[in-house]
């Protein structure tokens, strides 16, 4: 249990590390395309991809970093796309918000809200159509939910017994505007969705491995018997909506939620878990990510500018 | 070896011929089970072909989503609407994601999806029910926008618009459905990006496309009886438009009448004349008609005038002529596509 909390952790840290390393070199104005940052968030992430198998699809939205890294989506392509090179994910023309890569079955990530949530049910029919027993992993959060196409695509997936888990990360802001200007405090993301026939959990944490333990025997249950569920988890972004500084300084957010949030970080709980303070051990896990995200950022740096000429072959296929 | 069908049939024989061709091939729409079969062009095809037509739940911009996936899993996909407006509520799907799928994927996925949409017309059918949107969707990079007015364009561009690996959003206009025409009995495909010269003349240029394509073909036979030579051109590509073909008649002509199915602001007809006045300056005469830029009021007693029909044409041609009409026109109004007609749509 203890090698398994240890790897998941690793992956959590790196997700960490990548982001804090995308924030801090946005100033360079090398990263020119809107970001939305992952940390806080990245539990969740870690916690579920470590069910899936490589051939299970993956769709995500705007924030989508921890998703796709989770996925096993390549590094150095992800910063390449954040740089706008053509040896980025997308050739550089999608940017943060459009991370894809098929070769793991990342299969999009698009800004609207919701819209990738139909995608991905279609994506989940086109594997049932041909009698495939890959899950299709949603993720959006909890603004996705207020629109119509969240209701439409539940309700699709339910009629055909889709395999897919739908995964609410509930941080409780769409960009700064609170939940509760958003929601009434009864509405029940869960029943709504069970009323919908599909079975849903809470979980009022994103504690790396209750998530773990929980999303695994949900997956099980999505493989085995051929039904949709969903899975309503509470989490916290630390940074901005979009960019990467904080933004605590506007006060939209109430600092005893901040707080409370960031004493709640996963990243610290579980490195005090599993390592004593000064650990030598730990001090060369990071400078092993550390050299991998150098390295990454060096082949974005590397890349060359997406070409003019090919662009006027991507309108229309020929 | 010949045939003569209805353009709805057409499409219904453009569907099961693709439907019986393609292994990974999915027709959805709402009605496309229904018994009478989104005017006779699905009828039973559901089940002939069982796990590839589906009906779907009331939620447009879902299943245009849903069916998104479906292209992206290398199905090849036909939406239907059984109106033009219905779509709307999958915009978000057509123009942020289908659209541009080819293109933010950097060409490593493309989507094959027909979206079919219906335009009313008449029979009180009002302002949600009568609208010609095309320019819309034509104004979208990343689609191919079709409007064939006859049965042969209805299948041959119906199986090419299936058989093509970008998005083709296919206009059909309801009044069109039961219009009869001839067609090989052999399976054809036609060019989605080509104008058809209906008839050559050298004395006038008329372009149109979907049903107003069989009122510029009215009005022209009354222009024959005054000895007047038009030029006929059905677009039948609304993207890309076939300037070339334009081009080529009005340098003949001098003139130019576009008869535009949808409203002329912003329209389909604006697109011409700037293609035409960009390329050749201000040597030709254009001129446009088309649908009243006002929502189209139900009752037929103020419907009158709101489209651009034959005698509105016939009139048009010859002012831009200058020819002081000798004919008289006769023409009563009417909001039914044929006499037999006996509603509702």
């Amino acid at each position: 249990m203890k090698k398994n909390i240890l790897k998941l952790f690793k992956k959590m840290l790196r997700i960490r590390m990548i982001e804090e390393r995308i924030s801090s070199n946005y100033k360079l104005q090398m990263m020119r395309c809107p970001v939305h940052l992952s940390i806080g968030q990245e539990s969740i992430a870690v916690a579920i991809c470590e069910n899936l198998k490589d051939q299970d699809l993956l769709v995500t939205a705007h924030r989508s970093h921890a998703h796709y890294l989770g996925k096993g989506g390549n590094l150095k392509k992800m910063i390449a796309e954040l740089h706008g090179k053509e040896n980025g994910v997308a050739g550089g023309l999608g940017g943060s918000m459009h991370l894809l890569d098929l070769k793991k079955n990342i299969m999009a990530a698009v800004p609207i809200v919701g819209s990738t949530i139909a995608i991905g049910v279609g994506l989940a029919w086109a594997n049932k159509l041909q009698g495939k027993k890959d899950i299709t992993v949603i993720f959006f959060g909890d603004g996705a939910t207020e629109e119509g196409i969240f209701l439409e695509s539940l309700d699709f997936a339910s009629l055909h017994n889709l395999r897919i888990l739908f995964v609410c990360e509930d941080n409780k802001f769409s960009v700064n505007t609170p939940i509760n200007q958003r929601q009434n405090p009864k509405r029940n993301l869960c029943k709504l969705s069970e009323g919908i026939g599909i079975k849903s959990y809470k979980l009022k944490d994103h504690d790396l491995m209750k998530v773990f333990l929980k999303s695994k025997k949900i997956i099980n249950y999505i493989k085995n018997v051929s039904r949709p569920s969903l899975l309503d988890i509470d989490t916290y972004r630390y940074l901005e909506h979009c960019g990467p500084n904080s933004d605590d300084y506007l006060n939209y957010r109430n600092p005893k939620e901040v707080k409370k949030w960031k004493k709640n970080c996963q990243i610290e709980k579980y490195q005090n878990l599993l390592f004593k303070q000064k650990s030598t051990k730990l001090n060369d896990i990071k400078k092993s990510i550390n050299k991998e995200i150098d390295n990454a950022f060096k082949y974005a740096y590397a890349g060359k500018k997406p070409k003019k000429i090919i662009l006027e072959n991507l309108i229309i296929k020929k | 070896m010949k045939k003569i069908i209805s353009y709805g049939r057409s499409i219904y024989e453009a569907l099961d011929y693709c439907l019986n061709k393609e292994k990974k091939i999915i027709l959805m729409g709402l009605g496309v089970n229904d018994p009478k079969g989104v005017f006779n062009t699905t009828t039973n095809l559901f089940k002939k072909y069982k796990n590839k037509v589906f009906d779907m739940p009331v939620a447009e911009n879902g299943f245009t989503g849903i069916g998104l996936g479906l292209a992206i899993m290398k199905y090849k996909v036909v939406i239907t609407h059984q109106r033009v407006e219905f779509s709307l509520l999958s915009f978000e799907q057509i123009v942020n994601q289908i659209a541009k799928w080819f293109f933010m994927s950097s060409g490593k996925v493309n989507v094959p999806i027909v979206i079919r949409l219906i335009i009313g017309k008449g029979w009180g059918q009002g302002p949600q029910h009568s609208q010609s949107l095309e320019s819309i969707f034509a104004h979208i990079p990343g689609l191919k926008v079709v409007a064939p007015s006859n049965a042969f364009d209805a299948k041959g561009m119906m199986i090419s618009a299936i058989q093509d690996p970008n998005p083709v959003i296919f206009f059909e206009h309801r009044w069109l459905h039961e219009i009869k025409g001839v067609i090989p009995k052999k399976i054809f495909k036609s060019n989605l990006n080509k104008a058809n010269i209906i008839k050559k003349g050298n004395d006038i240029t008329i372009v149109s496309y979907s049903y107003s394509v069989i009122e510029m073909i009215k009005a022209n036979k009354f222009l024959e009886k005054l000895k007047i030579k038009a030029e006929l051109i059905d677009l039948r590509s609304l993207k890309p438009i076939d300037i070339k073909t334009i081009l080529k008649s009005v340098k003949k002509t001098k003139k130019i009448l576009v008869v535009d199915n949808g409203m002329t602001t912003c329209g389909i007809s604006a697109e011409i004349i700037s293609l035409i006045v960009e390329n050749l300056g201000k040597k030709i005469v254009c001129k446009r008609i088309g649908v009243k830029n006002s929502p189209i009021p139900s009752s037929r007693f103020v419907a009158e005038g709101f489209y651009p029909e034959h005698d509105i044409i016939f009139k048009e041609v010859l002012k831009i002529l200058k020819i002081k009409n000798k004919l008289k026109l006769k023409k009563l109004f009417t909001d039914v596509p044929d006499k037999q007609f006996r509603g509702p749509f």
